[in-house]
């Protein structure tokens, strides 16, 4: 990673809704820190003799994005993937920061694992936080540490990967947490019903002769979650939604007050239960794929502001976990190299403005979660992307950085890339030619 | 039959992905293998030298048994391969698995597993033919195979018919294969059972759920109950055996509502006195051992096409 003395990125779309900004500009990047934001009319800043000097051509600068759910599987799971080998593919895909969910072998439940990734993290090509677990073990019985791990650099507790079953455990959680200032997420899953399940329960899963998990598996905790935050006034944040229901439940939750907020997955909003046709092992994950109808309904959740994030919910397996019968095949997919054009594709649709798009990339990450980024404010380290909204590419597997190729878009056509990554004024990412 | 019709499927891996033409073409050659087993030397030549592996991965006797036979009639050498015997259980994977036998050159795999969708998966990694003994909770494409041989072999003919299967209808793969082979042939199919037993929407494979097994049965040409497991895997599905036979077996009382010469079938092992009460199961109207002799000659016509066989 090279850190230059300056940077100025010339003729850019300077998208930044934080600071309600919109405009054709050049922005400079001088010691790690955005020094200047300025337009053809206006006086430009001196600049430094050492100067690495980009012609965007109109491509878009935008705060740099933040996926607040990734697993990086360190430590424990390094077959899959790495704080190393994540972080490139972080950053390939544009983004500068990433919120890694605790299930690694040990799980993150204590102020010594957390300190073991952010030593890791060091040498990363994005910002690492860690999210810490609820409960000791993620066993869902007693608290684990919040404050300790606070205090070592989590900024959010899960027991992601499995539900909080215990009320009562998610109320303490809710509870406690408040004190330590930091977040709690749930991964809203009825467990009972899902047991067992493989995909969407509908149809599909019937003539596949997979059991199947109902959509109200995800929306009765949804709801539990909701109402458990609005008794104890305490922030939650909901992890990757996927029913329609669900997107109903939250907006309502929000109209009268209640403190949470929702993301969603790019998969939930770009793929149906259809893509595990043929047992594709690529398209299984938790919460599953599900309907047309679902997937519209996330979509406008994206659009009225009922969702506020899209992350990845990046999750590596190798081909031992994934190339096997369809029902013993591990959950999840990578998604870090191809959140952005996505995403990308939901604005091209119209479904949403460039504005919007970077408000659920970047910006809301960054309120939720509480770290720093998000904008493009002048003094703020310069975590920057580049997109290139009109590159085309096919997504191949021999260019993917993650250690796992565990993708349903492999061969698919995109169209929208991260041409150059800042993490702090270095270059984590770059396409492009000086 | 039209003359240009061709058989052209390597694999059998449900009756899903068989048109109405395949399904008759099949029909056809096992009617005509099924003579060969009623001969004194039950034997042809016709796959002489070809090498045909059973793959199971659950215990299973009659399917496994039915398939060896219908090979070893057509003169070809067999193979079994059991879960117990094979690697697996050392962590080999199924395409690993698959891969090694397949080094040693057989020309079909007959395999039967616990998990829906195992044969397509086996299919894609390797180039041997493969039969489908039984995925999961999917399809058992030879015992709809031989159900739908039964039945026109009674019947005369598979269309308009109503035929009635009650009981496990979510788990059973070969209600599965069932529904689609007999919707298909244009029968009428009705299942009934307990609603903990009825997957969601079934109906889009061509069934009419029934609330009660006396509204499935009333009419019925065929009736077919399914064996019945109190729980699998964590999930409460029926209180007790007692009380799904009072409610969901079929009795001779119950038998009554359907036509007078109407078809019982089973796709065994029974659990009598559960699902089918014992006398019943002994009836003139029961065609559970014509099943089993159908099954053979099903399977030596499926084995034989696949291998290329007109
Ligand atoms: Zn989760």
């Amino acid at each position: 990673m090279v850190q230059p003395q300056a940077i100025l990125l010339k003729n850019c779309r300077i998208l930044d809704p934080a600071n309600k900004l919109d405009k054709k500009a050049s922005l400079l990047v001088e010691k790690g820190k955005i020094k200047a934001i300025f337009t053809s009319r206006q006086k430009a800043p001196v600049l430094p003799k050492k100067l690495l000097s980009f012609d965007l051509n109109g491509k878009w600068v935008v705060p740099g994005l933040i996926d607040m759910h990734v697993h990086l599987r360190e430590p424990g799971e390094e077959h899959k993937e790495t704080i190393e080998t994540g972080s490139r593919a972080a950053a390939a895909g544009g983004f500068t920061a990433v919120a890694c969910m605790p299930n690694t072998l040990p799980v993150n439940d204590c102020q010594s694992v957390t300190r073991l990734i952010l030593e890791k993290a060091e040498t990363a090509y994005a910002r690492v936080y860690p999210v810490g677990a609820i409960s000791k073990g993620s066993m869902g019985e007693t608290l684990a540490e919040f404050g300790e791990m606070k205090k070592a650099g989590a900024v959010a507790v899960t027991d992601d990967g499995k539900p909080v079953l215990d009320s009562q455990l998610l109320r303490r959680a809710l509870e406690y947490a408040s004190n330590h200032k930091m977040l709690v997420i749930s991964h809203s899953e009825d467990a009972g019903l899902s047991r067992n399940g493989a995909m969407n329960e509908g149809f599909l899963s019937t003539s596949m002769g997979l059991k199947g998990i109902p959509h109200i598996a995800e929306e009765i905790m949804v709801y539990r979650d909701i109402a458990v935050a609005g008794y104890t006034g305490c922030n939650l944040h909901l992890a990757h939604i996927s029913t329609r229901e669900s997107v109903n439940l939250i907006r309502q939750a929000k109209k009268r007050g209640c403190p949470v907020s929702a993301e969603t997955a790019p998969h939930y909003f770009m793929l149906t239960e259809e893509a595990v046709k043929d047992y594709n092992t690529n398209a299984k994950m938790n919460p599953p794929l599900r309907t047309p109808e679902d997937r519209a309904a996330i979509i406008e959740g994206l659009q009225d502001g009922t969702i506020d994030a899209v992350a990845t919910d990046h999750a590596p397996h190798s081909i031992l976990e994934k190339d096997i019968e369809f029902d013993r095949a591990a959950n999840g997919i990578i998604g870090l190299e191809t959140a952005l054009p996505l995403a990308l594709e939901l604005h091209r649709k119209g479904h949403i403005d460039a504005n919007r798009l970077v408000e659920l990339l970047s910006s809301n990450p960054a309120r939720i979660l509480g770290v720093k980024g998000g904008s493009l404010g002048i003094g703020e380290a310069a975590d920057i992307t580049v997109i290139d909204p009109e590159q085309r590419f096919v997504f191949q597997e021999q260019d993917i950085l993650s250690k796992s190729k565990n993708s349903p878009f492999i061969g698919s056509a995109l169209q929208g890339k991260a041409v150059l990554t800042l993490c702090g004024g270095r270059i984590t990412h770059n396409l492009l030619l000086e | 039959m039209n003359s240009e019709y061709l058989f052209a499927h390597k694999h059998i891996l449900g009756l899903d992905h068989l048109s109405v033409p395949d399904i008759e073409h099949i029909l056809t050659t096992a009617e005509s293998f099924k003579e060969i087993s009623a001969r004194t030397i039950k034997k042809v030549p016709v796959l002489r030298g070809k090498t045909v592996v059973t793959l199971f991965f659950e215990p299973s006797t009659r399917t496994r048994l039915s398939f060896d036979i219908a090979a070893k009639r057509m003169s070809a050498d067999t193979f079994s391969i059991s879960a117990s015997t094979s690697s697996t259980t050392k962590g080999e994977t199924l395409a690993d698995t698959a891969r090694n036998i397949e080094a040693m050159m057989p020309d079909v795999i007959i395999m039967r597993h616990p998990s829906s969708g195992a044969p397509h998966y086996l299919a894609r990694h390797i180039k041997t033919s493969v039969i489908n003994a039984g995925d999961g909770t999917h399809e058992h494409p030879s015992q709809g195979l031989l159900d739908l041989m039964t039945v026109k072999e009674h019947k005369g003919n598979i269309s308009g018919l109503k035929v009635a299967i009650i009981g496990d209808i979510s788990h059973s793969r070969v209600a599965h294969s069932d529904i689609i082979g007999f919707a298909k042939m244009g029968a009428h199919v009705f299942v009934s059972g307990p609603a903990t037993l009825i997957p969601k929407k079934i109906e889009k494979l061509g069934a009419t759920v029934c609330s009660s097994i006396e509204e499935a049965v009333t009419n019925a040409d065929v009736v077919m109950p399914l064996r019945i497991q109190k729980e699998r895997q964590n999930d409460p599905l029926i209180p007790s055996f007692r009380e799904y036979a009072t409610f969901f077996g079929i009795n001779r009382q119950v038998l009554q509502a359907a036509k007078a010469d109407a078809l019982l079938m089973h796709p065994g092992p029974i659990n009598r006195g559960v699902e089918l009460a014992p006398d019943v199961a002994d009836s003139p109207q029961s065609v559970i051992l014509d099943q089993v002799t159908n099954g053979v000659a099903i399977r030596m016509a499926l084995i034989y096409l696949v291998l290329g066989g007109k």
